[in-house]
């Protein structure tokens, strides 16, 4: 290898003007090897004071987005997310309707079945409908979902084309449902 | 001079396994010509655009910075786009690379807004769209696409990855195992630690100091799987605490992400369920 260096070396020299300053480099390369050694030079850190390293880097070092970036079906459309945001609206919503219940008679107010019921059929169609599909959706989200962690719980449906077909049956099902209990019925 | 040229590198290729080795440097300076078919195709330019941070400037926010290449000039996957950019374009470009064939790990980055190996992943050539690369999500930027993994591999090697045992061998030669036992690692050892499954759970971005994350539990459960390892206890009551393992809320983004095709999500439901069941 190095012998074949220096005679490519060589040639290309041959080729060119020769030159006096061409002398001391041939002397050089002739007397250094190829490799170069460099002095390593190390510093010893015990594993705290790496530590402080880090961290004084990482006041420094941005951090690389992520929701802004990442796919949105598997981050704002994710139905894991979404059991939780359904979940969430839906005791949400009970714990008002409850509490208002509770403190309803030193109000005055009626919150009773019935008078709901005579209420909500007062209302234009969409109002009423639409007033419902916002607790219809999540609760067909929230019962898919429910029903889709216990079969994950068992260890079975995660093959990625399963993941993929039940995120959209979710999203369906969701929907569909959510329509179906607010004018279907 | 051009038939010679277009002609040449084929009938030195055939003899070269003959020829002395002082002429390769011949061979070589010929085989670099365009051979002139390539030209007259129609040019597929694509543009990347590619996040960038130097820390010699860190207080200069990132940036998106676009690179226009000829796909006909290009390799197909997206690190060859890569290398051309850095070798061609912008020397100044990082990015972490080494075996090109998705066994090492390195060039896992976020493309199109998905994660995966770099070597692994085709440039799409169906749409004209700008092609976005990003480094890993929610991770510490070092440079450019390179991200600061320090803690993720601190992490692997809190679950003590190696085989732990006490009895020795009863032929005082290998731990052997049956060929069932064996199966269940298959789906496991294949792992590379790439962290593509890590920094793609939005659980782990919010949680990455205390929860282990897709990829070392999947590591946890090659260990828990093992018929030859003996710490299976220890190792699940290291497991029994809030953060480590149940900050998993079956998300799912690990299976879809993974480049090796393996299954995360599965191993950590297979841990919970050997953690519910005592198994």
């Amino acid at each position: 290898m190095l012998a074949s260096r220096v005679g490519v070396a060589a040639t290309r020299s041959a080729a060119k003007p020769f030159m006096a300053q061409n002398l001391p480099k041939l002397a050089l390369a002739a007397r250094v090897p190829a490799t170069q050694y460099r002095p390593i030079a190390t510093v010893k850190h015990t594993p705290a004071e790496g530590d402080q390293i880090l961290a004084k880097q990482r006041l420094n070092r941005p951090v690389s987005p992520h929701l802004g970036i990442y796919k949105m079906n598997q981050t704002w459309f994710g139905s894991s997310a979404w059991t939780r945001i359904t979940g969430c609206t839906l005791s949400g919503v009970a714990y008002l309707y409850f509490g208002s219940y509770l403190l309803a008679p030193l109000f005055g107010w009626h919150l009773e079945s019935a008078s709901l019921a005579a209420a909500f059929a007062g209302l234009p169609m969409l109002v009423n409908g639409g007033i419902k599909f916002l607790l219809g959706f999540p609760f067909a989200m929230h019962f898919f979902n429910g029903v889709k962690h216990l079969v994950l719980d068992t260890g079975r449906g995660y093959a990625k084309s399963t993941l993929v077909r039940v995120e959209t049956a979710a999203w369906s099902f969701g929907i569909l449902g959510g329509l179906f209990l607010a004018f279907g019925l | 001079m051009f038939a010679l040229r277009s002609s040449a590198p084929r009938v030195l290729g055939r003899v070269s396994a003959v020829r002395p080795a002082t002429s390769t440097m011949l061979q070589r300076g010929m085989a670099t010509v365009n051979d002139p078919p390539a030209e007259k195709e129609q040019s597929k330019m694509k543009t990347f655009s590619i996040y960038r941070w130097n820390p010699e400037n860190p207080s200069e926010k990132p940036r998106m910075q676009s690179y226009t290449l000829d796909l006909n000039k290009t390799g197909p996957m997206m690190l060859d786009a890569l290398i051309r950019i850095k070798n061609e374009l912008d020397p100044t470009l990082t990015f972490r690379r080494s075996c090109r064939e998705g066994i090492c790990g390195s060039c896992a980055m976020n493309i199109n807004g998905q994660n995966t190996l770099a070597c692994l992943c085709r440039i799409p050539t169906e749409s004209k769209d700008d092609v976005k690369l990003y480094p890993l999500p929610h991770t510490y930027v070092v440079k450019d696409l390179v991200p600061d993994l320090t803690h993720f591999y601190k992490q692997y090697k809190s679950i003590k990855p190696y085989l732990q045992r006490d009895t020795p061998s009863p032929d005082g030669k290998e731990y052997r195992q049956t060929k069932e036992d064996r199966k269940k690692l298959d789906g496991l050892y294949e792992c590379i630690l790439c962290a593509c499954c890590s920094t793609s759970c939005p659980s782990y971005w919010w949680n990455s100091e205390e929860y282990l994350g897709p990829a070392i539990l999947l590591q946890s459960y090659r260990w828990l799987a093992d018929s030859r390892d003996e710490r299976t206890a220890e190792r699940k009551t290291n497991l029994e605490n809030s953060m480590s393992l149940y900050r998993c809320h079956t998300i799912l983004n690990c299976t879809r992400t993974c480049p090796k095709g393996l299954n995360p999500g599965k191993a950590i439901a297979e841990i919970k369920k050997q953690m519910a069941l005592g198994a």
